[in-house]
């Protein structure tokens, strides 16, 4: 345990995500941009200004080379951070071995990192948003993860201070309780953003928002169980199944 | 076969896997962790709520997966 298996961690943990941001690129594409599509119909159906005279980037660009560098980026970052969280977590959360860390860390990524803040701030499809309130949707909306985050490990710290008076079981739901109700009470108190037109078809706005989080839920377990996989072969190498030659980097220091 | 048999039904007896230490992870913590928080910055919210570059270009070419990916866009 050292610099090496922190480094051949980030590297599995950048490519797993890759990997999952691949599948989860496919879930965007089949299942999302249908919905984009309708929504920028829908947007100019109703424009009233001429502001988008000159298109940059044309709409089959958009929606195959851009989308795929977003959730690429996006899943090559995450990846990276949920190893980096992965070191840190690995024989100091319970008695789990690489591949249940690895799912429980994939998990609380999830919930945390998106799961929670959507149900404050959902995504929302083109022309479903003022354009003047970016600045303020964007700072909650980092803001809720943050502090969503920051909330999940307190309450990781929490339980395990509970453990030895209340038992594991006791302590667990005492933690997600304090979880859930300091989440309510951030919903409570932070202001929300209600912008989409009245005549926004609903059905579009639902189908983008479920293949939103469609996307998330694709990228995180694909993650969790690929990495998992992952680093239990990188650090369990006794269990009779070392693999050198499919080894993604040899790790000589 | 009679090695593995032994190492399974042996799993109580199994260490705990030992923490890495966290002297090792963070300059790993601290250099990556700032350069995929860049990542998700350029890929989220640049040229949206806050422009490092003028025009619109990485606005529009990530627009698609910004939407899809939660993040507030226009």
């Amino acid at each position: 345990m050292n610099t090496v298996s922190v480094r051949s961690l980030l590297v599995r943990g950048m490519l797993a995500g890759l990997v999952a941001g691949c599948a989860a690129l496919l879930v965007a594409y089949f299942l999302g941009e249908p919905s984009v599509d309708a929504s920028i119909g829908y947007e100019e159906a109703h424009s009233h200004h001429d502001d988008h005279g000159v298109e940059l980037v044309g709409r089959t660009l958009q929606s195959t080379a851009g989308l795929a560098t977003g959730v690429l980026v996006y899943g090559v970052a995450f990846g990276g951070i949920a190893a980096l969280a992965f070191c840190v977590a690995l024989g100091r959360i319970g008695r789990f071995g690489p591949r249940a860390t690895a799912a429980l860390l994939s998990l609380g990524g999830l919930l945390t990192v998106y799961v929670v803040p959507f149900l404050k701030y959902p995504a929302n499809p083109p022309a479903t948003s003022d354009p003047d309130t970016i600045g303020q949707r964007t700072a909650l909306f980092f803001l809720m993860i943050a502090l969503s985050v920051l909330l999940g490990l307190a309450a990781i710290i929490l339980g395990r201070r509970l453990a030895p008076r209340l038992g594991a079981w006791w302590a667990t739901v005492a933690a997600v309780a304090a979880f859930v109700l300091a989440v309510g009470l951030a919903y409570a108190f932070l202001p929300s953003y209600d912008e989409v037109p009245k005549d926004f078809p609903a059905s579009v706005l639902w189908r983008f928002r479920l293949s939103a989080l469609a996307v998330q839920g694709v990228l995180w377990t694909g993650f969790g169980l690929l990495f998992g996989h992952l680093a239990e072969r990188r650090l369990a190498p006794r269990a009779g199944s070392v693999d050198p030659a499919r080894g993604v980097v040899e790790t000589t220091p | 076969m009679a090695h593995s048999a032994a190492s399974t039904t042996g799993s109580p007896a199994l260490p705990e896997v030992a923490p890495i230490s966290l002297k090792a992870i963070a300059p790993w913590a601290v250099f990556f962790g700032v350069l995929m928080l860049v990542l998700l910055y350029f890929v989220g919210a640049e040229q949206g709520a806050t422009s490092l570059l003028s025009g619109e270009s990485v606005h529009e070419w990530v627009h698609d997966g910004r939407h899809l990916l939660g993040f507030p866009c226009h």
